[in-house]
């Protein structure tokens, strides 16, 4: 394909900025499997909605991908025994968002050979789509992208509501991050037979795999494995962040805005993230539902940068001591990607469902800057892919009244941070606007609850 | 004669406009008790919200009417209420002096550190990200969200990261107690002087590794003040406020780690005294 074909079929949403990539440092590393360790640490609460409810005790065998926590609710998680071997204790351990969340601590049965327990073959083309939807939400699956929302809900259609496309999200727009690559380039066929059986259950027309044309090998790949009778096409993407957000996706490549306020199935789309797929493809292959995921370990301040399969559960400083550790000047070490990814302030926190990568900075990449006062070059409102005025919002939020940024559509900011990125006056943006959706949010539930009594 | 008849019109629109104004002046009148201008007028102004109503206003319209006691007003104190209440002949109600208190006693001189924030200085932002960078997670994060948010100037940072609450100034208005992200503030009677300065829901050494003014909820207060007044709760003694009575400085000896304190009046007078 010529050069000036490959541009005009690149999709993009508008606004957005260019972060460096630094993809390098583990594209081409293939998926390595991380020994067991000892000890693992499962939170009950490591999705979206509510925790998970124990279903064994303490002094319990458990077997390498059995039931141990059920789901609280419809919006909640099933959880398994990522490892074989006896509960150790329930109780309240560290967690990634830095609170202590009450957790099942598995330790290892060292002779045991670490099989996956029930292992079988789901026939998809066999079952319903109801049967189909039952299977992934026991096992446990929720959005591997980062924001770890249960799986099953997002595949549930609402009664009067059509899913009438399937996107795959490949973009990978944060910086640092090969999961989803690598993932495309070696478990191809797994990622297949979930968008199968996700289309089967949604009633989908068409699949589109959204991916950031940073990753040729990975589009030209699927572009030749993709079997001809499976409604499913490669759309490459502009790489630009926040291309992997699910609103600025659906744009790209549908040209379909989701309402203000609505969710993705309002403009008949469903959105998944390729890990989410893989996921589902081995459930239907092996039976094995979510007890491990890949996790990219790279940064400057990791000596062997990695693409690792890694039990949920392992802590860690375990899974840094597998890559070298960590460099002297490392700074800062991050759950997720650079952009969006939450800073840890504890070394035994485990690996979660929605850990997507483990980023170490050094120095030379995090340094406290100084705020100062605005210039009003619009920087931010030229870069912010929801169309608001970061800047306004701000000065808003600095004075603390947050009620007046509602008018300003504070509830539509996907807190992608692109505004406090490109902000040459160092103002702690996207921070501030958190701070005030948290207030806000607590506000209304106090006045609903006040409303109740 | 145009001149005559341009006033002439003039003058008459303007009479009858009068009367539209008189008639609609008498026909929609509204009746507002003049005595909700006296008692607003009374009251302090700061319109903060601290007695439940949407502000000044509107607390003396329902103080007029008689569904809230002029006491509920924090602000003005007692000689507010007390002149309210002679003015429209009701009872001041009888409401005692509240003041926020500070559940956490781990400044960084005896709290650990996990990791250094060097993110937007807000409590609020660093317990978004992370928690905050104390070891314990129920503690303080000392970022002085509480002493921007207080209205009064009552709040003000002790060099070791607490905020210290000027009795004083602090008018029980729970604005110090929405905004803190660890909910660590909690409005109290001034007569209650036994108070647990922390709210860390760990036990034993576990908590004492972390900070070592935390509770270790080793029970001897509950052991040694009268009985029912303490109760262990989520590995915290709480105090059953209905038996305030009975409250003595004896719960607070034996505490190994100084985490149940007795309070005169004003919390952390050392540093109260070196600001």
């Amino acid at each position: 394909m010529s050069a000036s074909a490959m541009i005009e079929k690149v999709k993009t949403f508008r606004h957005g900025i260019h972060p460096a990539e630094f993809k390098d440092y583990t594209k081409n590393l293939p998926i390595e499997r991380i020994p067991f360790t000892n000890e693992y640490v499962l939170p009950l609460s490591q999705h979206l909605g509510g925790p998970s409810r124990a279903v064994v005790k303490p002094g319990d065998k458990v077997y390498r991908g059995q039931l141990i926590a059920e789901a609280s609710g419809f919006v909640s998680a099933t959880l398994h025994a990522s490892v074989t071997g006896k509960v150790k204790a329930i109780e309240s351990r560290n967690h990634p968002s830095g609170n202590l969340v009450k957790s099942i601590i598995i330790e290892r049965d060292p002779y045991s050979p670490q099989t996956l327990h029930n292992e079988r073959k789901i026939d998809w083309e066999k079952i319903s789509p109801k049967e189909a939807l039952r299977e992934i939400q026991m096992g446990g699956f929720v959005g591997l992208g980062g924001a770890a929302f249960p799986t099953h809900v997002k595949l549930a259609v609402p009664p009067g509501k059509k899913a009438r496309f399937f996107i795959i999200n490949a973009a990978e727009c944060e910086p640092y991050l090969t999961t989803d690559h690598r993932m495309m380039l070696e478990q191809a066929d797994s990622m297949l037979l979930g968008i199968r059986i996700s289309m089967k259950i949604l009633g989908a027309e068409k699949a589109y795999i959204g991916i950031e044309t940073n990753k040729p090998d990975a589009i030209e790949y699927l572009r030749q494995v993709i079997p001809s009778d499976m409604a499913c096409e490669v759309a490459p993407v502009q790489t630009k962040y926040p291309q992997g957000a699910e609103k600025m996706l659906i744009t790209a490549i549908l040209k379909r805005d989701v309402p203000s306020g609505k969710l993705p199935i309002d403009a008949e789309v469903v959105v998944h993230n390729v890990g989410t797929l893989v996921g589902i493809g081995d459930l239907f292959k092996h039976g094995k539902p979510l007890i491990e995921r890949v996790v990219t370990i790279t940064g400057p301040g990791i000596h062997r940068p990695a693409n690792l399969m890694i039990p949920l559960g392992m802590k860690l400083n375990q899974v840094l001591d597998y890559c070298g550790g960590l460099k002297e000047n490392t700074r800062q070490l991050l759950f997720g990607g650079p952009m969006m990814g939450a800073p840890q302030s504890f070394l035994d926190v485990p690996i979660m469902k929605g850990t997507s990568g483990i980023v170490a900075l050094t120095d030379k990449e995090v340094f406290p800057r100084k705020e100062r006062a605005c210039i009003r070059c619009s920087r931010c409102i030229d870069a912010c892919p929801v169309f608001l005025n970061p800047s306004r919002l701000g000065s808003f939020a600095r004075v603390k009244r947050y009620e007046e940024m509602m008018d300003f559509h504070l509830m539509d900011c996907i807190e992608c941070a692109s505004c406090s990125y490109v902000c040459p006056s160092s103002i702690p943006l996207v921070q501030r606007f958190r701070v005030a959706k948290g207030m806000l949010r607590e506000k209304q539930a106090r006045e609903r609850a006040g409303k109740k009594s | 004669m145009e001149t005559i008849t341009a006033i002439g019109f003039i003058f008459g629109l303007s009479v009858v406009l009068a009367l539209v104004l008189a008639v609609a002046n008498a026909k929609l009148k509204v009746f507002e008790d003049p005595r909700i201008d006296a008692v607003e007028e009374a009251l302090p102004g700061a319109n903060c919200g601290a007695c439940g109503a949407a502000g000044c206003r509107s607390f003396a319209d329902s103080v007029v009417k008689g569904e809230i006691e002029p006491s509920r007003c924090t602000v003005g104190g007692t000689a507010t209420a007390e002149f309210i209440a002679n003015y429209l002949g009701i009872d001041a109600g009888s409401a005692e002096k509240k003041v926020a208190r500070l559940l956490c006693a781990g400044g960084s001189d005896v709290a650990s550190q996990a990791a250094a924030y060097e993110g937007f200085s807000s409590c609020r932002s660093a317990a978004a990200v992370t928690g905050g960078p104390k070891g314990c997670a129920f503690g303080c994060i000392g970022l002085s969200d509480c002493e921007e948010v207080c209205g009064f100037g009552a709040i003000q940072m002790a060099p070791n990261g607490l905020p210290v609450v000027d009795v004083s100034k602090c008018t029980a208005c729970g604005d110090c107690v929405t905004v803190c992200p660890k909910k660590l503030f909690e409005i109290m009677p001034l007569s209650r002087h036994l108070i647990v300065q922390c709210k860390s829901l760990l036990a034993g050494e576990e908590a004492e590794a972390l900070c070592s003014v935390a509770c270790t909820a080793c029970g001897r207060c509950v052991a040694d003040a009268p009985t029912g007044l303490l109760e262990m709760k989520n590995n915290l003694p709480a105090l059953d406020i209905k038996k305030l009575d009975l409250q003595t400085s004896i719960a607070t000896f034996r505490c190994p780690t100084s985490a149940i304190v007795w309070i005169e009046a004003q919390q952390f007078p050392e540093l109260y005294d070196d600001l």
